[in-house]
């Protein structure tokens, strides 16, 4: 393992900034500091136009920030070539969006399977794997369904199960009860409580603080400048 | 691939990249071609229009190519006519020898030849019975020729009844004549068993044949044929007009250019020599005038196909724009979005090629079978075809792949839901 900095940290922002090349340049992250540990669930708060996106696809390894440095797994994520993150994006990051993204055409167990298809990985086992990863969920009896014969919390949970497949060290969120309603959503996060429990880090953005609440961190964004609450 | 991948991982990398199998890679392909099968099949059509209609041209070209070819190799190819020039310079009357079939027997290649020459009977007319019989015509104006007894097998003839005169018959002038089948339809006869004459003007033949069909100079059949020595003795004709010379099959050019030579050693330039190879080139070229109308249709077709499949190609893109954001973020490099979008532009065209190909060999079938042709076609065209289709659906899905590629991730995760 390449030696970690910042004392294990799992990632750790230091001074990053996002610049955009308008006319005017728009600022929408400012040396920002972060610092996430090993199984943290870290809520990321702020209205829309605050920089939550930005910081998500930073984060997500998704966008290059303009300066400062990012450490991902004390990996310096700036020198790597656009192969390698996407590499890390498929072996470490699980992604979980508000609309799901779930393919319409393929069952929900190959929906999961998707997850493995960047990893140059042998088939062998993708469908077991993809299985235990549906079970994590509670999903194994819509294994064989279609996506749009779900609820949206069930279509939400084959998005997790996707993400959870290849154990990632990060679970990366974005607004993930955005498209649910207040039950469901309530659902969803027992769920990523249960993962917390089972030593995952979570990160996950929102922009309602019923839903922040239930991270044990909450990370306020507001003009691309972040403020922890303690 | 997988050897790379047992590599990376003993050397510990810093950050594994991410990659994609060749099976995944068709996979996917293949999914999301059939996501939407409907549309897949109508953007193919383009192509399979066009790859038929190349197919079908280059196949009929080939099919009516053989056809003239074949009809050629019966006659045309193997037949020389030598004529004198007339009016040019040195050209004596007895331009043409009258032992120029034997002469030309002599050559390796030759399998007949004859001459023949227009009689002129000083407006005598021919005519079967010696009765004037004022309620019919009994007198015909029938051309009569002069054949040596090759000139049958030069142009092929073939008998209704009785005998070819012979050599004998000719040396000693002796009056018989051969009737063509019209001749002997007009003047009534229809067998030699009863050993009918005809008067030409006032000399007495006696009918020793009837002609049924020729090969070549199908003005025979309507002629009355005597002998040459006969028309010598009895008309005075001075030389051949024509020698008609049977070649074997690939001999005809070679004969052409030894004939003036063996006929004519003092001038040789005095003979007109008509060999095949003319009407053919003819021909030839009307197939290549319609060849490259259609191949230009085919072409046309195909450009609309291409068309076709980068404008489908490049609406999915944009519909597929949430597909292409999670692709990316699940590990996808702009590459993978690339070359998943190009091989399913490929495979279009392949599909369309191989559909187009069968189409197109169907219709030379179905083609030649109603007009009683030997379906030809080149082997190569319906392989190449495929490739040709796979080729296009390549170029077409460039441009695609490349707008689908550089889609920001950021931008296609967040469009609609």
């Amino acid at each position: 393992m390449p030696e970690p900095s910042g004392n294990g940290s799992l990632l750790a922002l230091d001074k990053v900034s996002r610049v955009f090349d308008t006319d005017p340049p728009v600022l929408a992250l400012v040396d920002a500091d972060l610092t996430i540990q090993p199984g943290d669930w870290v809520a990321i708060e702020g209205p829309s136009g605050s920089g939550k996106s930005t910081l998500l696809n930073v984060l997500g390894c998704l966008d290059r920030h303009t300066s400062g440095t990012y450490r991902f797994e004390g990996v310096d994520v700036t020198a790597l070539s656009d192969r390698e993150r996407a590499g890390l994006r498929s072996r470490r990051i699980g992604f979980v969006f508000q609309s799901f993204h779930l393919m319409g055409h393929r069952s929900v167990v190959e929906n999961v399977m998707l997850a493995e298809v960047y990893r140059r990985q042998s088939r062998r086992g993708r469908r077991e794997r993809a299985m235990t990863a549906l079970e994590r969920v509670g999903l194994t009896n819509r294994a064989e369904f279609m996506p749009t014969r779900l609820s949206g919390g069930e279509q939400q949970r084959v998005a997790i199960a996707r993400a959870l497949l290849g154990s990632p060290s990060l679970l990366l969120s974005d607004e993930p009860t955005g498209n649910l309603d207040s039950k469901t959503s309530e659902k969803i996060l027992d769920l990523f409580a249960d993962l917390h429990e089972q030593g995952f880090t979570i990160v996950m953005i929102t922009h309602e603080s019923h839903v922040a609440q239930r991270a044990d961190r909450r990370i306020h964004i507001r003009d691309g400048r972040l403020e922890e609450a303690r | 691939m997988r050897i790379r991948r047992s590599k990376r991982s003993s050397r510990a990398p810093v950050m594994q990249r991410s990659g994609m199998t060749m099976l995944d890679l068709a996979d996917e392909a293949t999914a999301g071609l059939f996501a939407r099968p409907g549309r897949m099949i109508l953007t193919v059509l383009g192509t399979v229009i066009g790859i038929a209609a190349l197919v079908a041209t280059l196949g009929l070209a080939k099919t009516t190519g053989n056809r003239i070819i074949g009809r050629f190799d019966e006659l045309a190819a193997t037949e020389i006519f030598v004529t004198a020039k007339t009016g040019t310079d040195g050209v004596t009357p007895e331009s043409l020898p009258w032992d120029s079939p034997e002469r030309l027997q002599r050559l390796e290649g030759v399998v007949a030849a004859g001459n023949l020459t227009n009689v002129d009977t000083d407006g005598g007319l021919i005519s079967t019975s010696p009765i004037s019989d004022p309620t019919s015509q009994t007198e015909f104006e029938l051309p009569v020729q002069a054949g040596s007894p090759g000139i049958y097998a030069a142009t092929r003839a073939t008998l209704a009844t009785g005998r070819f005169p012979d050599g004998g018959n000719s040396e000693r002038g002796d009056r018989v004549a051969v009737l063509g089948s019209g001749a002997a339809l007009k003047l009534g006869i229809t067998s030699v068993a009863q050993m009918p004459a005809l008067r030409i003007g006032d000399d007495v033949y006696l009918i020793v044949g009837i002609l049924e069909s020729v090969g070549r100079q199908q003005d025979l059949l309507g002629s009355v044929i005597i002998p040459e020595g006969t028309a010598r003795s009895t008309y005075g004709i001075t030389t051949p007009d024509l020698v008609i010379i049977e070649t074997r099959i690939g001999a005809a050019s070679l004969i052409a250019r030894q004939t003036p030579l063996a006929l004519r050693p003092d001038n040789p330039a005095a003979l007109t020599i008509a060999s095949p190879s003319e009407p053919q080139r003819v021909k030839d070229a009307v197939v290549n005038d319609l060849n490259t109308l259609f191949l230009l249709l085919g072409g046309v077709s195909l450009l609309v196909g291409a068309i076709g499949i980068a404008n489908v190609t490049l609406v999915s893109v944009m519909e597929r724009t949430r597909e292409i954001g999670l692709r990316r973020a699940i590990g996808a490099t702009r590459g993978h979005i690339a070359a998943q979008f190009l091989l399913e532009s490929t495979a279009m065209g392949f599909v369309g090629g191989v559909v187009g190909a069968s189409v197109g060999t169907l219709a030379v079938v179905v083609v030649s079978v109603t007009q009683g042709w030997t379906p030809v076609l080149d082997p190569a065209t319906p392989l190449l075809a495929p490739i040709g289709g796979a080729i296009i659906g390549l170029l077409s899905g460039t441009y695609p792949a490349v707008r689908a590629a550089r889609m920001e991730p950021v931008i296609a995760l967040r469009s609609g839901s």
